[in-house]
């Protein structure tokens, strides 16, 4: 039985997406959002959202494209192209290609060129070097802005979308070949421009344009001549992605509605073969900004920041679980730390921090009661950051005096005094050259140690002293890996530090001898949440499978719990989930328990009862009755689940009795978003 | 129940068979009466069910009938052919068959072919085969060798394959068969060798066929005492090529292959052969009669002093040389069941084994009854309904297999067969059964709507569109046609499913329902119904006209068909639209004053909904005004009565614009109503709760 604090006044709202873009090769989605991040999610780890590039202030990443060799560009508003450095999460180079704002940019087939679209209506080709890019020549200028582009695969020839017409351009001379003018009248008005916001090119010489007018439209390049037209929205359809087959496509309206279209037999056994509208999926409320279509699946995201991924049900093989739909909506990170002292909860936002206080309260109540508030909780600080960056991670000491965040250039780290009800901030300066940028900050659990992974794959332990500090050690990465860790835990005793990168495995440190321990041995999937027990100094690693392990540092091998559960295997439903582990946490006084929650559910594992088997109720959320006492006995399983509190965005142990649950209801972040495309509700 | 029935000896006189038994037994003209021919020098034509011959001819001493008599069924005359060349043509008048007319032809004749339907077919010796007629106008004309040296043409038989004649015959050389079809619309040979399979040694002794629409399905007698089936296609794949048809062992061990006199098969029906031969290679010849389904014996019956090896069966008759005497004997086959088929070897003696009936055969009881008397036809055909649905119920209560909706659609079409050839069978009951069954759909018995339309039968076409889930829209409309024409009388004999019509007719007071149901059968004159939450300016007005709209404008019955069946109905409006336009204007009158008339019952509660189970919704109903306007607006306009319901409708959606445009004015207002009873329910921002987990 636990008090719980329920907090619901994280007011954190998720970007929009900009843009998706899907890796065949490596199964990897490229996601950016409106505030610059780019995010990168693996497909074949459960759809895990394994790494992040923070954003900036004034770059609006308007395209995104993968290129040979798994690389990754990015262009905006700024004028700049991008590229992506995956190992070591920062940004390789940024280039300007001095077209003005990039609206639009298209690798070639072969994924040797690099095409830009820009504001000035220029269209520019870089050659893809393999360390930068290289500017080659400027197509033929166009009147107004390009606004999409998309290469004919064999190469030779590109469609551009800009305003109120397609020009098709022969890539050799870099000169147009057609001028396709695009009707402007809509439902019969006229308006004032029709906007292509995104043009396709199929093998067969089709374009396939869509409009701000609600067009589909399908154009023969070779003699520039309209040959389909569907009408399909009231509003602009602003994406529209291929398959690699060219058998299917998928576009995204501004009204939410995502349109599946096929090339369909026109009667059965005929090799005659049409473009046929099949499907509508209407997963969003708002714009839908970009789509993909992966071999197996539609991929649509937009302005309401839901990522969506449809699996196509007549591609899927197997109708298992993974053919469901899935909606990711929140980060798979942490963006809360807790101070268990003094009952504080550091809330990250992209450009600032937000310090809350919680209340208390005296009463005791039974199960599902509300109690009331002998203090409420307090807003105590709002640290807004320097410059244009994002953040990219923040933490606070588990004693709730310092504070450390850091965005891609700087580190940041304060220290907080408490004077009954007054707080004083304090910058400690001076930080050392190497503390630039960290992908993680941890603070050990007696506050006196801060633990920072940089993006280079090293790791710096600093001694904290009152308003000072003092630099301890680095460790250095393996030899030839650049990976950068992501996820770091502390033992409670603080000997031990444990990291984690991207795919390799584990790696424990021996805080005190300051060398590397051990390394757990890699799985496939990557790490989601690790943490390590009190006391026994186990470490707890999920990773995104929804697999839990545990293993022990001074034995350097699994546990027997860990080796009886992955010899049972883990219930069904339990495998079914589908948002990662995001916190593991320990209960202090008694060991056999695990807490441990996702975004639906939180968890506590009490390893002294059995494990259930496929048979059993994972999930029962009704209370006993009591003549049913017996049965309870018999049917406890170790997997205490409750759902609760939803979306959860972190739960942590603030004391033996009390637990902090921060929620984000959806219908909050709606609300705050602007209002969808109206449509009416009553007459015709 | 395969049956043989006691034989009777057709002649006294002993005919002057030699080893060769007869030469063969040909249908004639008249039922009943028969062409035998003898193997010497007569042909004798039968009555058989008098036992008596009706006139015998024979050719002149030397001379040798070398192939059976037959009648040409369009002239009426009868043709024999003598020393294998020469073709005597006589009718019944002839006495002496030296002086009726003669055709010598160039080439030997193997046998002369006449169906009912077409001309008869010369078959040569050599294979090639002449039309009667041609051959006649030219009797010396040069006959082509089709088959090969050395092969000798061992059967033939002729067939009608969709009103034209095919015919098959099987030749030999050297122990090889081979089938040829000749089909006389297109003037095909096709040549098949028959692959005998693993019995390579056996000699084929009998052969006999029957045909499918596709396939000939040749039956064959070996040696070895064993039948066998090839299916020969009719139209081949590939004429010019010669292809291979193997055969497949039917029945094993049905006559003991070396008997005296040879064995000899033939086809009964679908499922039934006759076998002549001992069953033993010790015992006496035997008839026996053998179940292919079931590979079973049905009957057998022994003929003691030996036969010649032939038969023939032609109608309901079996012929056979028993002794020197030709026998009839009747065969019948009724209605069996697996019980039945198993019977004669398990319990012969148990008359009533028709415990299991779950394989009725349709064909051959329908086949029985065909051919029954007239006078009790009716009655008949009233105990084969009852009969159908009895098995239908037993083979209803069996569990549904896979393919469950194919057999209760071949069931349905096979009814509906009949139905067509015999209009007055019409088994309603089953019919009601199968389709209660939920698995049938238009497209699995396109037939039974039409049937169902045909005699206006309006239960089940209520039943058929409650169920099917692929009605045509022109079927639809016709249904629709039939609802609203249909005469009040013959409704209310109709059985029709009333599934919550009654509730709404009147559902705000039950006294009243009851007397104004009495009412509402005379027609239109109904008392005005008390309806409170009906449009004020409506009740304003004089009261005929409030009498019009209140009031159900038809009787229960046929609301219920209209309301149940129709409104429910799948449709396109593409397709619907054009067969609307073919109602009378009265009707869609009617029709449209019922609409109307649902459409303010829906618009009396809150909910806009009518009472009952599976209502049809208020868009379905104004789905089909629109429709019936579209389709029938210049006519309606036209109509005088029909005015007032044109102008109350168009009160109606003027009032529904209205409050459309009034709704959409406060939606803003109704939103942030609902944003204020979120917030309510919402719970504070931050709160402490206590949890307890188990």
């Amino acid at each position: 039985e636990f008090k719980v604090h329920r907090v619901r006044f994280f007011n954190y709202i998720p970007s929009g997406i900009r843009c998706v873009a899907y890796n065949n090769q490596s199964n990897r989605l490229a996601v950016s959002r409106t505030d610059g991040t780019v995010e990168i999610y693996n497909l074949s780890a459960n759809y895990f959202q394994e790494k992040f590039f923070p954003g900036h202030e004034s770059r609006a990443t308007e395209a995104l494209c993968w290129a040979k060799g798994q690389r990754l560009f990015s262009a905006g508003l700024n004028g700049e192209i991008i590229e992506y450095d995956l190992q070591a999460l920062n940004i390789k180079y940024a280039m300007d290609a001095f077209g003005g704002p990039i609206w639009s940019m298209a690798v070639s087939p072969h994924g040797s060129q690099l095409l830009v679209g820009c504001e000035d209506g220029s269209v520019k080709l870089f050659q893809i070097t393999p360390d930068k890019i290289q500017f080659e020549r400027n197509f033929d200028r166009q009147k107004s802005r390009i606004l999409s582009l998309g290469w004919h695969p064999s190469g030779t020839h590109v469609a551009a979308g800009s305003i109120d017409y397609i020009s098709v351009f022969d890539v050799k001379s870099g000169s147009a070949v057609h001028k396709m003018l695009v009707d402007r009248q809509y439902m019969g008005v006229s308006k004032r421009k029709c906007i292509i916001w995104g043009v396709a090119f199929l093998s067969d010489g089709t374009v396939i344009s869509v409009d701000s007018a609600g067009k589909v439209q399908f154009w023969d390049s070779a003699t520039g001549t309209l040959v389909k037209n569907h009408l399909i929205a009231n509003a602009d359809v602003q994406s529209i992605a291929v398959s690699d087959q060219e058998d299917s496509f998928v576009v995204g309206t501004a009204e939410g509605t995502v349109f599946h279209f096929q090339l369909v037999s026109v009667t059965s056994n005929s090799s005659e073969k049409q473009w046929v509208r099949t499907k509508p999926f209407q997963h969003h409320t708002h714009d839908v900004r970009a789509v993909a279509h992966s071999p197996t699946a539609l991929i649509s995201g937009g302005t309401d920041t839901h990522l969506v991924i449809r699996p196509l049900m007549e591609k899927v093989e197997v109708k298992n679980y993974d053919a469901a739909l899935r909606k990711i909506t929140f980060p798979h990170r942490r963006l809360i730390s807790c101070s268990k002292k003094r009952q504080l909860l550091l809330f990250q936002f992209t450009h600032h921090l937000e310090l809350w206080r919680l209340g208390s309260t005296v009463a005791t109540g039974k199960n599902g009661d509300t109690l009331p508030l002998s203090r409420d909780a307090d807003h105590l600080l709002h640290l807004k950051t320097k410059g244009p960056e994002n953040i990219i991670c923040s933490c606070i000491s588990p004693c709730g005096s310092w504070i450390a965040y850091s965005t891609t250039s700087r580190f940041f780290l304060y220290r907080l005094n408490y004077e009954h009800d007054n707080i004083s901030l304090q910058r400690v300066s001076k930080m050392p050259a190497f503390l630039r940028s960290a992908l993680q900050i941890l603070f050990s659990e007696d506050s006196t140690k801060l633990f920072v992974a940089s993006n280079q794959g090293s790791l710096h332990v600093i001694r904290l002293l009152e308003g000072s500090f003092k630099h301890l050690h680095t460790f250095q990465p393996q030899s030839g890996t650049v990976e950068s860790m992501c996820l770091l835990a502390v033992s409670p005793d603080g000997n031990w530090l444990a990291s984690s990168g991207t795919s390799a495995g584990v790696h424990v440190y021996n805080i005190k001898h300051l060398k590397l321990h051990c390394t757990v041995p890699s799985y496939n999937f990557p790490v989601t949440a690790l943490a390590i027990a009190p006391n026994t100094n186990n470490l707890v690693i999920a990773h995104s499978d929804q697999q839990v392990f545990e293993y022990s540092i001074p034995d350097k091998q699994y546990t027997e719990w860990s080796r009886t559960i992955q010899k049972q295997g883990f219930h069904y439903l339990w495998l079914q989930r589908d948002t990662p582990i995001t916190h593991i946490s320990f209960h202090p006084k008694r060991p056999m328990h695990i807490l441990l929650h996702d975004a639906y559910m939180f968890c506590i594992i009490d390893k002294s009862l059995p494990l259930p088997n496929d048979k059993t109720l994972l999930y029962n959320p009704l209370p006993p009755t009591k003549e049913s006492d017996v049965i309870r006995r018999r049917t406890a399983h170790a997997f205490k689940i409750s759902k609760i509190y939803k979306p959860l965005l972190f739960m942590d142990l603030l004391d033996e009795r009390t637990l902090v649950a921060v929620e984000r209801p959806l219908d909050d972040i709606i609300a705050q978003l602007p209002p969808p495309i109206k449509k009416k509700k009553f007459g015709t | 129940m395969a049956a043989l029935e006691e034989g009777f000896t057709l002649s006294a006189v002993p005919l002057g068979a030699g080893p060769h038994g007869l030469l063969g037994v040909e249908q004639s003209d008249k039922a009943d009466q028969f062409l035998v021919t003898d193997g010497g020098r007569t042909v004798i034509l039968y009555k058989v069910s008098d036992q008596k011959p009706l006139g015998s001819w024979s050719v002149k001493q030397g001379q040798i009938i070398t192939c059976p008599a037959v009648c040409n069924f369009q002239t009426g005359e009868y043709i024999v052919v003598h020393d294998n060349k020469v073709l005597r043509i006589w009718s019944n008048e002839d006495v002496n068959l030296d002086k009726v007319f003669k055709a010598t032809l160039s080439a030997e004749i193997y046998r002369i072919h006449s169906i009912q339907g077409a001309e008869p077919l010369v078959l040569f010796k050599e294979g090639a085969v002449r039309g009667l007629e041609a051959l006649l106008a030219e009797p010396q004309q040069k006959i082509e060798t089709v088959i090969s040296d050395e092969e000798v043409i061992k059967w033939t038989k002729i067939f009608m394959v969709f009103k034209h004649p095919v015919l098959i015959f099987i030749t030999e050389k050297h122990g090889n068969y081979f089938a040829y079809i000749q089909k006389f619309n297109s003037h095909t040979l096709s040549k098949y060798t028959l692959l005998l399979g693993q019995e390579e040694k056996s000699v084929i002794q009998s052969f006999t066929a029957s045909v499918d629409r596709k396939f000939i399905s040749l039956m064959s007698l070996s040696s070895d005492g064993c039948i066998y089936e090839t299916l020969v296609p009719i139209h081949p794949s590939d004429p010019e090529k010669d292809q291979r048809v193997v055969r497949s062992l039917l029945l094993k061990d049905v006559v003991s292959g070396d008997g005296r006199n040879g064995v000899a098969l033939t086809v009964l029906d679908q499922d039934h052969v006759a076998v002549l031969g001992p069953p033993l290679p010790s015992s006496k010849e035997c008839i026996s009669i053998w179940n292919t389904k079931f590979q079973t014996l049905q009957t057998s019956k022994e003929l003691s002093q030996g036969t010649s090896g032939q038969l023939w069966y032609y109608g309901e008759n079996l012929f056979v040389l028993h002794g020197k005497f030709l026998t009839v004997i009747p065969y019948k086959c009724e209605v069996s069941s697996l019980a039945g088929a198993l019977g004669k070897l398990k319990h012969s003696q148990d008359p009533g084994t028709q415990t299991v009936p779950h394989f009725v055969n349709w064909e051959t009881s329908r086949g029985h009854r065909l051919g029954s008397q007239n006078s009790e036809q009716s009655k008949r055909i009233k105990d084969s309904e009852k009969h159908i649905e009895e098995e239908l119920c037993k083979f209803l209560a069996i569990k549904p297999t896979p393919d469950f909706n194919t057999i209760i659609g071949d069931i349905v079409s096979e009814l509906l067969g009949r139905h067509k050839a015999e209009p007055s069978f019409y088994p309603r009951n089953s019919l009601m059964q199968l389709i209660q069954t939920h698995v049938l759909s238009h497209s699995l018995c396109p037939g039974l709507m039409e049937a169902a339309l045909e005699k206006a039968d309006v239960q089940m076409l209520q039943l058929c569109l409650q169920q099917f889930p692929d009605i045509p829209e022109s079927v639809t409309c016709a249904c629709l046609k039939i609802f609203l024409s249909i005469s009040d009388g013959s409704l209310q004999e109709a059985e029709i499913n009333m599934e919550s019509v009654s509730d709404y007719s009147d559902s705000v007071q039950e006294e009243k329902m009851e007397e104004q149901t009495e009412v509402l059968h005379n027609g239109f004159n109904a008392e005005e119904e008390n309806c409170g939450n009906c449009d004020q300016e409506l009740n304003k007005k004089p009261q005929d006209a409030a009498e019009e709209t209140m009031s159900c404008p038809v009787i229960p019955k046929r609301a219920a068909l209209l309301r149940n069946a129709i409104l429910h109905s799948a449709y396109s409006e593409m397709f619907l639209l054009p067969h609307l336009k073919d109602i009378p204007a009265q009707h869609v009158t009617l029709f449209l004053q019922y609409l109307y008339f649902l459409y303010l019952k829906c618009s009396e509660n809150a909910t806009m909904t009518l009472p009952g189970l599976h209502p049809p919704t208020l868009n379905q109903i104004m789905d089909w005004i629109c429709l019936l306007l579209d389709a029938n607006f210049t006519v309606v306009v036209m109509i005088p009565e029909a005015k007032r319901l044109l102008l109350s409708l168009y009160k109606f959606v003027k009032s529904q614009i209205c409050i459309c445009s009034e709704l959409n004015k406060i939606e803003v207002s109704f939103r942030e109503l609902q944003k204020l009873n979120q917030e309510k329910n919402n719970r504070e921002l931050y709160s402490i709760e206590v949890l307890e987990l188990f």
